[in-house]
């Protein structure tokens, strides 16, 4: 408990530092625009592919478990698109970002650590968590969101196409489920759960890799310990927002 | 000039450093040597702030840098060069970056005028048409040599060097034996470098410290090493069987 509580006090003293003001505010903005390409737009890729997929595999699973002609069709793509919406885009791609985002900064912050290379940044006078995290956590801010409206519509699409190709479902018949009592709410709920799962990846994965001691065996135990802890508190983060944002 | 008095280290119960008490002079090589293991790059990393000693004081010139809070101590490290044992070079960043990287964060100068100034720290460590290559791209000597360039980008006052010629052949090791005193007395710097290498020992120690197990055994120069009483002192440096008959022949 005495260690848990330690390493939570560790990790608000580096947000302390990392929310100090920055040195040159050019140099932070050249960062941040790298960690957009880095973390964000690199991520384009893989989210597409999982959106897709996932999409595809809910309207064929709804379909087949509502296979009863008592319910309309047009529920598959309703189903389709709240499940999207509600939880899948915004906890899977948090959750998949934990993995592929997560790693990447622990790993790269636990090898700058034990090559000397925060050292260096700290003896010149820099302020090393504020230069290294900082432009992460600003740019994950930014561009996850947009990661989630993009799996949002590759994930609908990607159902669209499954449903359709599969006949479980008419075009017309899936467009009008879509479109059948939206509320346009459900939106802005995913978007504010990716801030808080992108403000939980880049702080925790940051702390994990910040504070590496010894070789690559620990910034490979860092790397993990930041995808486990993160993905945990995304889930335990989901249910406590979706309490206090739906209830 | 930078002071060490009474200075004590210790981790986690277990004292690393023990009373350090030592002056590094301006224009000269100083050296502190011993085994590995003796506290030398503790040493080193406790004067230029990255560990927090537990007793003593630490000056540059007239200032108590160990009580300073960490926007003076910023003041002070702007005037730091250092060089890393492993370079320390950053590894998303080119040759030029990174030696541009310290006039970025703490110069107003325009693009030209820094990169005027980094080709002249490239060519002052002979590093020529390395520009735009990336750390992983060059050898051991080489990245010893741009973490130097690095170092003197901003004119420092105070130049580090933890073991700056550990793992480079005798030659290149040789090199930047050279390079560092030649530096030191050009820009009159307070230099300071750990190594156990006793060539750079015999050709730069103008002032050396000895360390065994974080005590301050001896402090002398190169010329007075050879003749040293000091029992330890004289194991670690005429270690191998050669450097034994030298000693003996010496007396």
């Amino acid at each position: 408990m005495i260690k848990f509580l330690t390493q939570f006090g560790h990790y608000f003293l580096l947000l302390k530092k990392v929310f100090s003001k920055p040195e040159k505010p050019y140099v932070y903005y050249k960062q941040t625009m790298h960690e957009l390409v880095f973390l964000g737009l690199n991520s384009v890729g893989i989210i597409t592919v999982i959106s897709f997929f996932m999409g595809a595999v809910i309207t064929l699973q709804t379909a087949y478990n509502t296979e009863n002609p008592i319910y309309p069709t047009y529920l598959i793509g309703l189903g389709c698109r709240d499940s999207i919406l509600l939880e899948f885009s915004s906890t899977i791609t948090a959750l998949i970002l934990a993995g592929k985002v997560g790693s990447n900064i622990a790993s790269e912050l636990g090898t700058m650590r034990v090559t000397e290379q925060i050292d260096a940044l700290e003896t010149m006078g820099v302020n090393s968590a504020s230069y290294l995290i900082l432009p992460k956590i600003i740019a994950t801010l930014l561009f996850n969101p947009i990661l989630t409206l993009i799996s949002i519509s590759v994930g609908i699409f990607g159902g669209w196409i499954a449903g359709t190709s599969a006949g479980v479902i008419t075009s017309e018949d899936f467009v009008y489920g879509i479109q059948y009592a939206f509320i346009p709410y459900y939106v802005t709920y995913a978007i504010i759960k990716t801030l808080f799962f992108a403000f939980v990846i880049t702080s925790v994965s940051s702390f994990q890799g910040y504070f590496v001691e010894g070789g690559s065996l620990e910034v490979g135990q860092a790397s993990t310990r930041a995808v486990v802890y993160s993905s945990v508190l995304i889930l335990l983060l989901n249910v406590i927002l979706t309490q206090l944002l739906l209830s | 000039m930078i002071r060490v008095i009474d200075l004590d280290k210790s981790f986690n119960n277990q004292l690393v450093l023990s009373n350090i008490s030592v002056s590094f002079e301006p224009g000269k090589t100083n050296l502190v040597i011993g085994r590995s293991g003796s506290g030398k790059t503790v040493l080193l990393k406790s004067i230029v702030g990255l560990h927090e000693i537990d007793r003593g004081e630490i000056w540059y010139d007239d200032i108590l840098f160990n009580k300073l809070d960490f926007k003076a101590k910023k003041e002070i490290r702007k005037e730091i060069g250092m060089l890393f044992q492993g370079s320390a070079l950053f590894d998303s960043l080119s040759v030029e970056q990174n030696v541009k990287f310290p006039l970025d964060m703490f110069t107003d100068k325009n693009e030209e005028e820094k990169t005027d100034r980094v080709n002249f720290c490239l060519k002052r460590v002979n590093i020529i048409n390395a520009n735009k290559l990336l750390p992983s791209e060059l050898s051991g000597g080489m990245k010893k040599r741009v973490a130097i360039a690095r170092a003197i980008s901003l004119n420092p006052k105070y130049l580090f060097c933890d073991e700056p010629n550990s793992g480079l052949d005798p030659i290149t090791a040789i090199l930047i034996d050279e390079l560092i005193k030649e530096l030191t007395e050009e820009y009159t710097m307070t230099t300071i470098v750990n190594t156990h290498d006793m060539n750079s020992v015999m050709k730069i120690g103008e002032k050396i410290i000895f360390l065994s197990d974080g005590v301050k055994c001896w402090e002398g120069s190169n010329k007075e090493i050879l003749y040293s009483d000091c029992t330890i002192l004289n194991d670690f440096v005429f270690a191998n069987a050669l450097a034994k008959q030298l000693k003996s022949s010496l007396k």
